[in-house]
């Protein structure tokens, strides 16, 4: 297991990490070099890599506890579950075509969404604050569905990101209809 | 203004290059089919890569390799780990 914190500063994953204690390489991502590789467009997302380095599980919706379910209503055992049987061997992961079919590939506006945001976080990072929020806006009305960006940019713009902005955000996505989570139709 | 510095980031790294220069490059990299965000107040460009190139890499099904540090700085790379089984987490603390 690999996983990566996708936030603005290690400090900002740090009490997550000392906490659980992984024995795994627990990394820290905060230019976004996976969402940018894998398309990232929210958290958590899972994917499963074989042996040979090839994705046989693309971008997918999965949690270790059950500690949002009642938000979320993805039970963690069902990934766990299929996990375990790959892992021992006891099942295949997604035959190739299965894999494609499901994969999730980026537009020219999301890579501009990426630029926007590339740049609004090397300014954050040299103290323009306000020229650093004005690109994480555009990168936002880019790529709406790119909570990555959209709420992951929070900490950085004054924003709690579990406050009133984000619910006002959740709730008028939602009321239009988009999901909030996409965990893969199989 | 000749002699003014801008900064261009590319592949993720900053290069502090004469003002002419960047604008240059940015409209090169543009002309060329990659994202490009610039802030000519700020002085600075982020040159991205374009979504075909991430797009054919993807649907290549080959794992992206990628390299980042842990909490003591110490770095990771994706590819190391070949021969294994693994399960990739993206998680945040927001």
């Amino acid at each position: 297991m690999i996983t990566v914190a996708i936030d603005k500063s290690a400090e900002d994953a740090r009490p997550w990490i000392e906490a659980a204690k992984p024995t795994h390489p627990s990394l820290i991502d905060t230019t976004h070099v996976l969402a940018d590789l894998y398309n990232l467009v929210n958290v958590p997302t899972i994917l499963w890599i074989d042996e040979r380095g090839r994705i046989v599980r693309p971008n997918d919706v999965a949690f270790g506890t059950d500690t949002f379910k009642h938000i979320t209503g993805l039970q963690a055992v069902t990934h766990l579950t299929a996990l375990r049987a790959w892992v021992r061997g006891e099942a295949t992961a997604l035959p190739e075509t299965r894999v494609r079919a499901l994969q999730s590939l980026p537009t020219d506006t999301d890579q501009q969404a990426r630029a926007e945001f590339g740049l609004g976080e090397w300014l954050f990072n040299q103290g323009r604050t306000e020229a650093a929020a004005r690109h994480f806006a555009r990168a936002g009305e880019l790529a709406p569905h790119d909570f990555t960006i959209r709420r992951g940019t929070m900490p950085m713009r004054g924003i709690d990101p579990m406050g009133p902005q984000f619910r006002e955000m959740l709730g008028a996505w939602v009321k239009a209809g988009n999901p909030y989570y996409r965990p893969l139709a199989e | 203004m000749a002699g003014t510095k801008f900064t261009v980031i590319d592949g993720g790294r900053a290069t502090e290059v004469d003002e002419t220069e960047g604008v240059a490059l940015a409209k090169r990299a543009e002309a060329s089919g990659r994202p490009v965000a610039v802030d000519l107040d700020e002085r600075a460009t982020y040159l991205g890569v374009s979504a075909a190139e991430r797009a054919n890499a993807l649907s290549s099904l080959e794992a992206p390799d990628f390299t980042l540090p842990d909490l003591d700085g110490r770095l990771h790379s994706l590819s190391h780990h070949r021969g294994k089984k693994i399960l990739l987490v993206a998680y945040a603390s927001w």
